[in-house]
């Protein structure tokens, strides 16, 4: 909200020299966001008031081009001519509207007899002859540093410029140049006085909770805290009493409106001027200025905070009703927007059906039109939820709804009327009338009992005695102090009508601190608990990033969106779980709008995010959830807030909220070891894809088991399964060369991805017992079907070995003439050794040849000569 | 005497002379010097060690002197054979240490070349300053907790205290997941974790949640609509908006040194009364030290305690959050959040595996 300094200041008691800086320190220090400061009205040199004698419409151009003569007073001339004279230049920047008046008298040139005119070009057409409009004259600087001077310009010389509004910093409003009120000042007089053009305007952000700030009313009140200063509430004026209505109201619907206040004002003279002092500040707060009737409206909202409307009175059919919207009704907003109605929307309605969105935006049928002379003023108290509802399903985020969302004063109904009322009686000329509609039942705070000393508890502070009541007692709040049966001192708060945010002692535990200060609080720590550090699984995912890290992969974050698409493109059967995902409602990206349930497709994606920007060898991973809805998803009920819900509740929420594992998954493409000065490079291939998952379980402490396998989007001979014990963990190997090309990833691009939680934790890993005693080397060459796993093989050879069998090592695998069609040949190294002596040459062989048999018993396998 | 020598011609007497003794050690010391390798002296060892050098001679020749002269002639010839061993060994330790220093010499490299065979690589800032501040409150008796990102919409608004039409509860923030009536929604903080570890962990509890979290808005270069928080909890009996103070201010100094500190800005969030905003104190920030917004915090509302079954009557707690994508972002001079999320090698690589 933008609220001018002045116009705070009006109801605070406190001396001049507290700076806008004070006040902005002042709401911060309290919880009162400053978006920003804005100095307004900084012109320089001669801005003066002018009286557009005639004008020429030039026709030539491509928009319409006004030539007027202005009379601009003697004074500005006498100014404007002192300027040309050298002498003069020294004091121009120093110069104020008292300077140039003096200087002026002395000036021989100047025919008191007849008014001096400039020649202004002017772009704008809201203006016709005789009125008074502001002109900046050569040499004046504008807010912006925008300097005025003569120039030609549409086949004519501009002494000066007329401005808008905005030109000359008051708001935003550039749709004309700025119009005075007839009799209001003179050609001539110094615009900035006039005008009462130099403040400060802060733009001020308050907290939800905190509607009652919406407005002057409530933002000079909270600096009255903060400062301590005497507090004058806008609000104070005297409600006469109304033996009628002013037009008969039901309300259908107390759960929506609890509130409902009318007073009608006839007689009004429709073309009545905004008078001046009440459009600047509009302006300032950054609204238009329309007509006297919106604009007091509008004024009387900023400065109490409570949302008026005006009905055009002779466009209401009947009886107005408050009820909920009935289905298919519709109504034409003020913005022109016809809008279909929802039966949860709170609406008022005449006999011709629904006329305003309550609390929303009023219809265009009754709006306040040129012509308007009898309106009815409406304040109404509504259900902030429902408001709340309503603005976000019209996406109308009106400046009445942001109030009443937040809570409006319920108690201001009738004064905020009042006030309109008169304002239009003043400056209308309207006629009150002496009815007043004032229907429903405002809800009543209430009471708030609490130790006194909470706050000092809460803070851990040992505020002075007194300070819980002083505070509470300053923002609005009535008190009572009392004892508990126990001897504790007790307060009890009954909070003032527009906080509807304090309902419990927290709140007003807050009010305590905020106002006495959030740095009076002390800096300790809390006595520290025994902790147990992190868990395994912690600990071990860290392991697992750094295992990869260290092997060279680099870590990417990619979001869990993907499009649906990505599954045709992995070629996924139709009953794939992979494809059983959750879709998010409102996607940022309309076609990324699945949750992933591998990370693959992310991290592929980010893959060619590298590729496009010029690197091909590349080894990424990722750690992160998935989210597998799996059969299970149901939906999470609601269990309520009011206390702790009950175990099987708790169990039903818990179990509607999808299985979400953390996976690791990392893809390579390119060369894994680069080629160089060094020799040849080697492409990652799938054994790197496989040993990256190795990688993870070193780090997890598990030894990770291969098997062949046939799973998209792995190409079906080179997918490994991967198993710890018998667990299926994940999968690994090169990606199916339709993968490839519907991707577009480089080709032979590889990857894995585990279920890092399906593998095991280790409770404790038993260190193995060290035998001190030589080993003894063997080698065999076995010559087995070319389709045996090798590892298979390896565990026959283990197996067979017995428990002399230290390890077996893989040296070579071949293929050829020599082993024959449909074989291979694989070559292993065995270290036996015996924990209690040292072997011989002779039981090393025996066991050897105990593993032979057992591979040949198990896969046929012949050792090879 | 050997059966070789008994071959040979028996010496002359002459060779015993003084003055034939002095020119076999002078010859040997000079031919010796002029070796200059390994080889070559090889090759003019024999002349003078060997078995036909003049002192092997004089050695044969002193059989035939007298019995009185054999002591003298054998003393001289001796003294003779020690001076060329020992002009030998000298050149050949000299000869030898040469030969090794040219070897290291030859076998030196361009020690600048790269080894960069295998890519380097490295983790994420956003994982490695999330197990920082871990570490941190782990330190401090915390515990780390965690939970699920896609959340039932009750821990992350109801039990937290947003009421049913609380605006960030509404389409702009909040990604909603699954259909109407799942009550499914992508965290939108990490805070449920918090309302799942005072469900089911025993008082006190002390816990840390860093996690991922997400919220509606357009990626650009001061947002992104995946990101990354830590947040605290501590409740227990005692628990003052004081330890919130202190446990906040010997985070920053932990994350941004000594001389960091915060301080707190009234502000509101439903799940805490009274609430803050913290602004930290960067003693390295742009333009000169000073301080920066960095997280909200607040005594823990009562309404979350009685949802989550603790007696706020009994217990209090804090509870404070912070962006890790923003806390890195002006930490480290990142000038666009999208670097820290497009997972492009040349943001993560300088980082290494701790950052």
């Amino acid at each position: 909200m933008r609220v001018p300094v002045s116009w705070l200041k009006e109801h605070l008691e406190l001396s001049d020299d507290v700076t806008a800086d004070e006040l902005v320190d002042a709401f911060v220090r309290i919880g009162i966001e400053v978006e920003g400061v804005e100095r307004v009205g900084e012109v320089t040199g001669p801005l003066v008031i002018g009286r557009v004698v005639e004008f020429e419409e030039l026709t030539d151009f491509k928009k319409p081009i006004r030539y007027c003569r202005v009379e601009v007073g003697d004074q500005a001339h006498a100014a404007e001519d002192a300027e040309d004279s050298p002498e003069a230049e020294d004091t121009e920047t120093d110069r104020d509207a008292g300077d140039t008046a003096t200087e002026a008298e002395d000036d021989e040139d100047v025919d008191p007899t007849r008014p001096r005119t400039n020649g202004i070009i002017c772009g704008a057409t809201n203006f016709a002859e005789g009125d008074l409009v502001v002109v900046a004259l050569p040499g004046a600087v504008l807010p912006g540093g925008f300097a005025i001077s003569a120039r030609k310009t549409y086949g004519h010389v501009s002494e000066g410029m007329i401005c808008s509004a905005r030109e000359l910093g008051l708001g935003e409003d550039h749709t004309g140049i700025l119009v005075l009120p007839s009799g209001t000042a003179s050609p001539g007089d110094d615009a900035r006085e006039v005008l009462d053009l130099a403040d400060t305007v802060l733009e001020l952000a308050p907290t939800p909770d905190r509607g009652y700030t919406l407005s002057v009313r409530g933002l000079a009140r909270e600096l009255a805290c903060a400062l301590d200063a005497p507090f004058g509430d806008p609000a104070k004026i005297e409600v006469p009493a109304a033996d009628e209505d002013a037009w008969p109201v039901r309300i259908e619907d107390p759960a929506g409106c609890h509130r409902f206040v009318l007073r009608r004002v006839t007689g009004l003279d429709a073309g009545a001027p905004t008078p001046w002092w009440m459009r600047r500040r509009l302006l300032l707060a950054g609204m238009r200025s329309i007509s006297l009737a919106v604009d007091v409206t509008n004024y009387v909202m900023l400065e109490l905070g409570h949302p008026l409307h005006a009905f055009d009175t002779g466009s209401v059919k009947g009886d107005l009703v408050v009820r909920r919207a009935k289905p298919g009704e519709k109504l034409v907003t003020l913005d022109d927007a016809e809008r279909a109605l929802d039966p949860d929307d709170v609406v008022i309605a005449d006999d011709s059906g629904v006329i305003s969105l309550a609390g929303t935006m009023g219809g265009a049928g009754t709006e306040i039109n040129d012509d308007s002379t009898d309106v009815l003023l409406e304040a109404a108290h509504w259900d902030p939820a429902s408001i709340s509802r309503t603005a976000r399903r019209h996406k109308l985020f009106s400046e009445a709804a942001k109030r009443f969302e937040r809570f409006t004063d319920p108690q201001l109904c009738a004064v905020a009327v009042e006030r309109a009322a008169r304002l239009l009686r003043q400056y209308g000329d309207g006629s009150i009338r002496p009815g007043r509609t004032d229907e429903g039942e405002p809800p009543q705070p209430e009471a708030i009992t609490m130790p006194i000393s909470l706050p000092d508890q809460v803070a851990g502070v040992r505020y002075e005695r007194g300070v819980t009541v002083r505070r509470l007692t300053q923002i609005g709040c009535k008190i009572a102090v009392g004892t508990a049966d126990d001897g504790t001192a007790l307060v009890t708060a009954v909070p003032p009508s527009w906080r509807g945010d304090l309902v419990q002692p927290a709140d007003l535990v807050e009010e305590v601190l905020r106002l006495e200060g959030y740095d009076s609080i002390p800096s300790t720590l809390p006595p520290a608990p025994a902790g147990r550090g992190l868990t395994d699984a912690q600990r071990r995912r860290r392991a697992v990033s750094r295992a990869l890290a260290e092997a060279g992969f680099v870590e990417v974050l990619p979001f869990p969106f993907v499009p649906g698409s990505v599954w045709d493109a992995f070629a996924l059967p139709e009953d794939d779980p992979r494809r059983r995902t959750l879709a998010v409602r409102n996607p940022l990206e309309a076609d990324k709008n699945q949750l992933a349930t591998t990370l693959l497709p992310g991290l592929l994606e980010t893959m060619q995010r590298n590729i496009a920007r010029g690197f091909r060898d590349l080894a990424l991973f990722h750690i992160g959830q998935v989210v597998l809805p799996g059969e299970k998803h149901g939906h999470a009920p609601d269990p309520g807030v009011e206390q702790r819900p009950g175990d099987e509740e708790l169990a039903a929420l818990e179990q509607a909220v999808p299985d979400q594992p953390v996976h690791v998954a990392a893809v390579l493409s390119g060369y894994r070891r680069r080629p160089g000065w060094w020799g040849e490079g080697e492409h990652a291939s799938w054994a790197d894809a496989v040993q990256a998952a190795r990688t993870v379980a070193e780090a997890a402490g598990v030894e990770v088991r291969t098997e062949a396998a046939d799973l998209l989007p792995w190409h079906p001979g080179r997918c490994a399964r991967l198993r710890v014990g018998d667990w299926p963990v994940g999968h690994a190997g090169e990606l199916h060369p339709k993968v490839i090309e519907a991707l577009g990833l480089p080709k032979r691009t590889v990857a894995m991805e585990l279920d890092l939680d399906a593998i095991p934790l280790l409770d404790n890993r038993p260190a193995p017992s060290i035998s001190p005693f030589p080993p003894v080397l063997l080698d065999v060459a076995l010559v087995v079907d070319a389709t045996v796993p090798s590892a298979e093989l390896a565990d026959a050879l283990r197996r067979g070995a017995g428990e002399l069998l230290e390890e077996v090592a893989l040296f070579d695998s071949y293929t050829g003439e020599q082993v024959g069609e449909g074989k291979r040949s694989l070559a292993y190294k065995l270290r036996f050794r015996a924990p209690d002596r040292t072997l011989t040459v002779e039981e090393a062989t025996q066991a050897r040849d105990a593993a032979v048999a057992a591979a040949t018993e198990r896969f046929g396998a012949v050792l090879r000569g | 005497m050997s059966g070789a020598n008994d071959k040979q011609e028996p010496e002359s007497a002459d060779a015993l002379a003084p003055a034939t003794l002095e020119a076999a050690v002078t010859a040997a010391k000079e031919q010796f010097a002029a070796a200059t390798d390994l080889d070559g002296l090889a090759g003019v060892k024999p002349a003078h060690l060997g078995d036909s050098s003049p002192l092997l001679r004089a050695r044969r020749a002193i059989g035939a002197l007298p019995k009185p002269e054999k002591a003298d002639a054998g003393k001289r010839v001796n003294e003779a054979r020690q001076e060329i061993q020992a002009a030998y060994d000298s050149r050949l330790a000299t000869l030898q240490a040469e030969r090794d220093e040219r070897v290291l010499r030859e076998e030196a490299v361009d020690v600048t070349l790269p080894w960069d065979r295998v890519p380097r690589g490295a983790r994420h800032p956003i994982t490695t300053i999330a197990e920082r501040v871990a570490d941190v409150f782990v330190g401090m008796g915390y515990e780390v907790a965690e939970g699920p990102e896609l959340e039932a919409e009750w821990f992350n608004f109801d039990a937290l205290n947003f009421g049913k039409d609380h605006p960030a509860r509404q389409l702009q923030d909040t990604f909603y997941v699954g259909d109407e009536d799942s009550n499914l929604v992508l965290r939108t903080h990490t805070s449920p974790v918090q309302a799942r570890a005072l469900l089911h962990r025993d008082l006190p509890v002390y816990v840390v949640c860093p996690g991922r979290t997400f919220r509606t808005d357009e990626l650009d270069a001061t947002h992104t609509p995946v990101f990354h928080q830590v947040e605290g909890l501590a409740v227990d009996k005692g628990i003052t908006m004081a330890h919130l103070k202190g446990t906040l201010d010997a985070f920053a100094k932990a994350i941004f040194g000594e001389e960091s500190g915060t301080r707190f800005r009234p502000h509101f969030f439903p799940f805490t009364e009274p609430s803050a905003e913290v602004d930290v104190w960067f003693p390295e920030k742009k333009g000169g030290a000073g301080w920066v917004e960095w997280g909200g915090c607040g005594m823990v509302n009562p309404n979350v305690l009685r949802a989550c079954g603790v007696d706020p009557e009994v217990y209090s707690g804090f509870a404070f959050g912070m962006g890790l994508e923003r806390t890195l972002q002006f930490r480290n001079g990142i000038p666009d959040m999208r670097d820290m999320v497009e997972g492009d090698i040349r943001f993560t690589l300088p980082f290494g595996t701790e950052a």
